[in-house]
C-alpha cells in the first residue's frame, strides 16, 4: 500500500480546482481586478506610505498652519501645521484596521452563534435569534451613539477607544450575519450528506466545523467584504461625530470633522476632500469586489 | 419504412463549456414514420435528451446546433423563422418531460393552464376551450375532470400530473409527440398506466411518438423502432423485435444482459465495465472500445462508419464491417 | 435458529401535520403503521413498495434517524430506541445507511479520503498514521483506486460516488446495512456493477442487508426474503422463490405484472390498478388496498386483514386468501 501516499502532482492540483477555478473567473472580471488593485494600493499607501514621508503624523509646524497644497506638502497642512498627506496615511491604518478587525470579530461571532442556533434548534435557537432580533430592530447608528456617549461619560482613555470602537461595531454587525448563517445551516442540515454524518456517528463539533461551516464559506466571504465596508463607514461616522476614535489619533472619519467649520469647508477643501474620497473609494471598491466574488461563487454561474 | 413524419439528417449539437467542446449529439440521423413510436434509448449523457430538444430548437446557451437538418413536412425546422417555429411548437409537435411537477406553474389551476394553451394555438374562445379541455382530461383517463380543472398542481399526484401534461400536449392534435423520460419519475404501476395511455392515443389518432428513455424494459413495452445512442452517436437502430432478438452492437448486448429479469435468476449479473467517456475528451477511436469485450485493433484507431445493409437493422461497429454480420448475429442470444 | 440480528415488533412512526403555530397537530401521516419483521444474520432482506408506502421511513426509523412513535426495535438484542446516547454512537458503527442519491450524500467540500477516514478516526478504529492505508484498502475493495483519496466528490461520476458512499459505510465494518434505493439513480450499465458489489460484499463480510427498492427485479436478484409494503404496512412477506412463483396478494400480483420486461414478444396479462396510492394521512378503512384492488369485496372495506401465515415461508394480509 505504499503507492497510496505517492499521488501524482497533477492530481493534487486538480483537487483544488473549486477555488482555483473561482479565482480564474474572478480575474476575468475587470472591475473586480481594478477594485482589488485599488485596495492593495490603499493598504500600501496606509501602511508603507508613512515610512516614506519626511513628516511625522503628529509633527506640528506652527509656521505652516492651514497651508494649501504645495511641492513640500502635497495635500497642504491642517490647523496645527501637520502634513495632511501623512495624516491621511496613518488615518488609513486605523480605519482599515478597524474595518478588518470588526469584520473578523463579527464574522466569528455571527458564524458561531448562527451555526449553533441553526444546528441545535429549539430553545438555543430561539434565544440566540431573539437577541439578534432585538439588536436588529434597533437602528445601529443611535445604538452606537448611545454606547459611545456612555464611553465618553466613563472617560475611557483614548488609546483604548479604538479597540472599544471595534467591538461596538462588531456588536451591531453580528446579528445580520448570524441570521444568514443560520438560514444556510438550516438548509444544509436537510442535505443528505449531513444525515449521512449522523448515521456515521460523528460528533456535533465535527459536524458543525467540518461539515456545515465549510459549506457556508462562499457566503461568509461575500458577507465579510460587505462587513468590512460597513465597519469602515461606521467607524468614520462615529469618529466624525466625535464619538469614535478621537484626536490626536487620526482616522478618516475624524479628519472630515473639519468640514463642520464653514470657513474650512469653503476655503480649505484639501482638509476634507482627501479623507472623504479615501472613505468613498475604499468602500465602493470593497463592495464591488464583494459583488464580483458573489457572482463567481454563485453555483448558478457554473452553468448548472 | 412508411412515409416519415420527420426526418433528421446529420444533426450536430455541441456544448461549449469553459473552452471545452462537448459533442452531445454528433452526426445523428433518423426518421419517424407516421403513427409509429420510435424510442431513443441510452444512458445519461448519451445525447438522447439533447437530440429531442434539438428537434424543437430548444437548445440554449452554452449549447449550439451546429449542423444538419430537421425536416418536418418538407420544411427545415433549423432554418425556420420565429413565427413559424412558434406555430410548429405546440401546434404540430408537442413535448412532455420527466418532471411533470416542474413543467406546470404552481400558482395557476390546471384548467387555466390547459385553456391558455388551447386559446393560444387555436381560434376557440375561453368557453369552448374549457369544454375542449374537459374532453382532453377525460381522454387521458382521469376521473372527475371538472374537479381536476379547478385544482392546483400540488393537489395532484405525479401520475395524474403526467396525464395532465399529456392532455396539454394533445390539446392541438399534434402529429408528433416528443416524450422525454415521461415515466421515469413514476411508480411502476403508474408507469404501466401511462405507457398504456400513450399507446392508446397513438392507436386512436395515428400520432407519431418519439420516446426517450433509459429503460429497455419500457422500450420493449412501447416501441416500434429503437435507436440506441452512446456518447452522442447513434450506434444501433432496428425494429423492436429485431433489436431484442438480434442485438448487434456490443453495447446493446451488454445493456440487455445487465438487467436482472424476474424469473431468470442468475448468481451474478453481467456488467459492462468502466464508465461512459467524457464527451469533451473523445478521440478518433470507437467511443465504446475501452469498455467493449470484443474490441479489435481497428476499434482503438478509427470510429466505425454507420453501416446499412439494406434492412432496417443498422449498426456502427467494426465487428460487422467484414462480413461477420451473419455469424455474429446468429451467435448471440 | 439463534436470535435474529434485527427484530422489529409492531413499529409505528407517525409524523404530525401542524396547522398553526401553537395548535395541536391536525392529523398524522402514518408512514409506518405497525410493522413486525426479523432480519437474520447474513440475510439480505428486500423491502418493496411504491413512493409513499413508508419504506424509507421504516429504514430510517430502524436506525433511529427518526424517533419511533411506538413499538420496539431490537438490534442484536438491544432496544436501540432506549439505549443511552453513548451506546447509540457505539452501535452506529455496526449499522449503516446508504442513501439513494450519491450526489447529495457526499459533502462537496470534503475530500473522499477524509470522508471515509473521518468516521474511522472518530470511532477510534484507526489512528492518524494508519488511516490512509485503511481507507486505501476499503476503496480497493469497493473497486476504486486508492489514489482517488485526494479528490473531491464533484470529480466523480454517479456510479463512482455510490462506490465511495458504500466504501464509507463499509469502512466501519458494520453488521447491518440499510440500503435505500442505492442504484435507482444510476445508469443501467452502472447499476449492474453496484449490484454485484453488494453481493460480493455480503459474501465477504457476512453482512445483513435491508434492501429498499421499488424495483422488483433488483430485489429478486439480491434478496432471499422480500416484504411488500403498502401504505405503512406489510401486505405480503415471503422468501424469494415463494413470492415470485406464487404471489398471493393482489397488490403483489399487480406490481409483478407492471414491471417492464425487456422482451417485446412477451404477451402479458397485466393487472391494471385503478388510480394512485391514497394519502397516508387518511388510509382507507379495512384493507388499505381495497380502493385500488380489482377483486375487492365488502369485507375488504370493513375489516382489516391480519398478516397470516400462508405456508412456512409465506405471510400475507388479504381476506381473499
Amino acid at each position: 500500500m505504499s503507492t497510496i501516499k505517492q499521488k501524482p502532482a497533477a492530481e493534487r492540483k486538480k483537487s483544488k480546482s473549486i477555488w482555483t477555478e473561482s479565482f480564474r473567473r474572478l480575474l476575468k472580471n475587470k472591475t473586480a481586478v481594478f477594485s482589488a488593485c485599488f485596495l492593495i494600493l490603499m493598504f500600501l499607501f496606509s501602511f508603507v506610505g508613512p515610512l516614506l514621508s519626511p513628516y511625522g503624523a503628529d509633527a506640528m509646524d506652527v509656521t505652516l498652519m492651514k497651508y494649501p497644497p504645495s511641492l513640500f506638502h502635497w495635500l497642504g497642512t491642517d490647523d496645527y501645521g501637520r502634513d495632511v498627506l501623512t495624516r491621511l496615511m496613518t488615518a488609513g491604518q486605523i480605519s482599515l484596521t478597524v474595518g478588518l478587525a470588526s469584520m473578523v470579530l463579527s464574522l466569528v461571532l455571527g458564524a458561531l452563534l448562527g451555526a449553533i442556533a441553526g444546528y441545535y434548534g429549539g430553545i438555543v435557537d430561539s434565544m440566540i435569534m431573539r437577541i439578534a432580533d432585538i439588536l436588529l430592530s434597533i437602528p445601529s447608528l443611535p445604538l452606537l451613539i448611545i454606547i459611545a456617549a456612555l464611553l465618553s461619560e466613563f472617560k475611557v482613555p483614548t488609546d483604548y477607544r479604538i479597540y472599544i470602537v471595534m467591538m461596538m461595531i462588531s456588536f451591531v454587525g453580528w446579528p445580520r450575519l448570524a441570521r444568514l448563517i443560520r438560514g444556510q445551516i438550516l438548509s444544509l442540515r436537510e442535505q443528505m450528506y449531513i444525515k449521512a454524518a449522523d448515521v456515521l456517528g460523528l460528533s456535533s463539533r465535527r459536524k458543525i466545523f467540518h461539515h456545515l461551516l465549510p459549506n457556508t464559506y462562499p457566503l461568509l466571504i461575500v458577507v465579510a467584504t460587505l462587513q468590512t465596508a460597513a465597519g469602515i463607514l461606521n467607524e468614520s461616522t462615529l469618529s466624525f461625530l466625535g464619538l469614535g476614535v478621537v484626536a490626536p489619533t487620526a482616522t478618516w472619519g475624524n479628519m472630515i470633522t473639519i468640514a463642520n467649520n464653514l470657513i474650512d469647508f469653503q476655503k480649505r477643501p484639501w482638509l476634507w476632500i482627501p479623507p472623504g474620497m479615501a472613505i468613498f473609494l475604499t468602500v465602493v471598491a470593497i463592495n464591488v469586489l464583494g459583488d464580483a466574488i458573489r457572482d463567481v461563487l454563485d453555483p448558478k454561474m457554473k452553468g448548472r | 419504412m412508411e412515409e416519415p413524419i420527420i426526418r433528421v439528417n446529420h444533426l450536430q449539437t455541441y456544448f461549449y463549456v469553459d473552452s471545452r467542446i462537448s459533442r452531445a449529439v454528433d452526426d445523428v440521423s433518423f426518421s419517424i414514420p407516421k403513427g409509429k413510436i420510435v424510442c431513443i434509448v441510452g444512458e445519461s449523457g448519451c445525447g438522447k435528451s439533447v437530440t429531442a430538444l434539438s428537434l424543437l430548437r430548444l437548445i440554449s446557451d452554452p449549447g449550439k446546433i451546429l449542423g444538419g437538418e430537421v425536416l418536418f413536412q418538407e420544411q427545415d425546422v433549423l432554418k425556420m423563422n420565429t413565427k413559424d417555429l412558434h406555430n410548429l411548437r405546440g401546434n404540430q409537435i408537442s413535448m412532455i418531460f420527466q418532471e411533470p411537477m416542474t413543467s406546470l406553474n404552481p400558482v395557476f389551476t390546471i384548467g387555466r393552464q390547459i385553456v391558455e394553451t388551447i386559446v393560444e394555438h387555436t381560434l376557440l374562445d375561453e368557453k369552448q376551450a374549457w369544454k375542449k379541455a374537459v374532453g382532453l382530461i377525460e381522454r387521458v383517463d382521469l376521473p372527475r375532470a371538472e374537479q381536476i380543472m379547478t385544482s392546483y398542481p400540488h393537489e395532484l399526484s405525479g401520475g395524474m400530473l403526467q396525464r395532465v401534461m399529456i392532455a396539454i400536449a394533445l390539446s392541438c392534435d399534434p402529429s408528433l409527440l416528443i416524450a422525454d423520460e415521461p415515466t421515469t419519475a413514476l411508480d411502476v404501476t403508474i408507469q404501466a398506466q401511462v405507457l398504456d395511455l400513450l399507446k392508446g392515443i397513438r392507436d386512436e389518432s395515428d400520432m407519431s411518438i418519439l420516446f426517450i428513455t433509459h429503460d429497455l424494459g419500457v422500450v420493449a413495452e412501447i416501441a416500434d423502432y429503437v435507436i440506441v445512442m452512446y456518447a452522442g452517436k447513434k450506434i444501433e437502430e432496428a425494429p423492436i423485435i429485431d433489436l431484442f432478438q438480434n442485438p448487434r452492437h456490443p453495447y446493446t448486448k451488454g445493456l440487455l444482459k445487465s438487467r436482472p429479469i424476474i424469473g431468470q435468476h442468475q448468481d451474478r449479473l453481467y456488467s459492462i465495465r468502466g464508465q461512459v467517456p467524457d464527451l469533451s475528451e473523445l478521440g478518433q477511436n470507437c467511443y465504446f472500445c475501452d469498455r467493449c469485450e470484443e474490441c479489435l485493433d481497428i476499434c482503438k484507431e478509427k470510429y466505425p462508419p454507420y453501416l446499412s445493409d439494406g434492412s432496417q437493422h443498422n449498426t456502427a461497429c467494426w465487428l460487422y464491417e467484414k462480413g461477420e454480420l451473419n455469424e455474429s448475429a446468429s451467435g448471440t442470444n | 435458529m439463534s436470535q435474529p440480528l434485527v427484530q422489529i415488533n409492531d413499529l409505528k412512526k407517525y409524523f404530525p401535520i401542524k396547522s398553526s403555530f401553537f395548535g395541536k397537530p391536525t392529523g398524522y401521516i402514518k408512514a409506518v403503521d405497525g410493522i413486525s419483521l426479523q432480519i437474520e444474520k447474513g440475510e439480505a432482506f428486500g423491502l418493496v413498495g411504491e413512493s409513499g408506502s413508508g419504506k424509507s421511513t421504516l429504514g430510517q426509523t430502524i436506525l433511529r434517524m427518526h424517533e419511533k412513535t411506538s413499538g420496539q426495535i431490537l438490534f442484536d438484542g438491544k432496544d436501540i430506541h432506549t439505549i443511552s446516547k453513548k451506546e447509540l454512537v457505539h452501535l452506529r458503527t455496526r449499522m449503516q445507511y446508504i442513501f439513494q442519491d450519491p450526489y447529495s450524500s457526499l459533502n462537496p467540500k470534503i475530500r473522499i479520503g477524509d470522508a471515509i477516514g473521518e468516521p474511522l478516526l472518530e470511532h477510534g478504529l484507526a489512528t492518524k498514521s494508519d488511516v490512509d492505508d485503511k481507507v486505501g484498502n476499503i476503496l480497493t475493495m469497493c473497486g476504486m483506486a486508492p489514489r482517488f483519496m485526494d479528490r473531491y466528490p464533484h470529480e466523480f461520476s454517479g456510479g463512482q460516488r455510490q462506490r465511495i458512499v458504500i466504501a464509507r459505510a463499509m469502512a466501519l465494518n458494520p453488521d447491518f446495512i440499510v440500503a435505500d434505493e442505492p442504484v435507482s439513480s444510476l445508469d443501467v450499465s452502472i447499476q449492474a456493477q453496484i449490484i454485484n458489489l453488494f453481493s460480493d460484499l455480503r459474501e465477504q463480510r457476512e453482512l445483513s442487508y435491508l434492501f429498499i427498492s421499488h424495483d422488483l427485479s433488483i430485489v429478486e436478484h439480491l434478496c432471499s426474503r422480500i416484504a411488500i409494503m403498502y401504505l405503512g404496512i406489510i401486505v405480503e412477506l415471503a422468501t424469494r422463490d415463494e413470492l415470485f412463483s406464487n404471489p398471493v396478494h393482489p397488490y403483489t400480483k399487480a406490481l409483478l405484472s407492471a414491471v417492464p420486461i425487456p422482451d417485446p414478444t412477451l404477451d402479458r396479462h397485466r393487472i391494471e390498478l385503478k388510480g394512485d396510492i391514497p394519502s397516508p394521512e387518511k388510509p382507507p378503512s379495512g384493507c388499505r388496498f381495497h380502493t385500488r384492488c380489482p377483486f375487492a369485496k365488502d369485507i375488504c372495506r370493513e375489516q382489516v386483514p391480519e398478516l397470516r401465515q400462508a405456508n412456512e415461508d409465506h405471510q400475507v394480509a388479504c381476506h381473499l386468501f
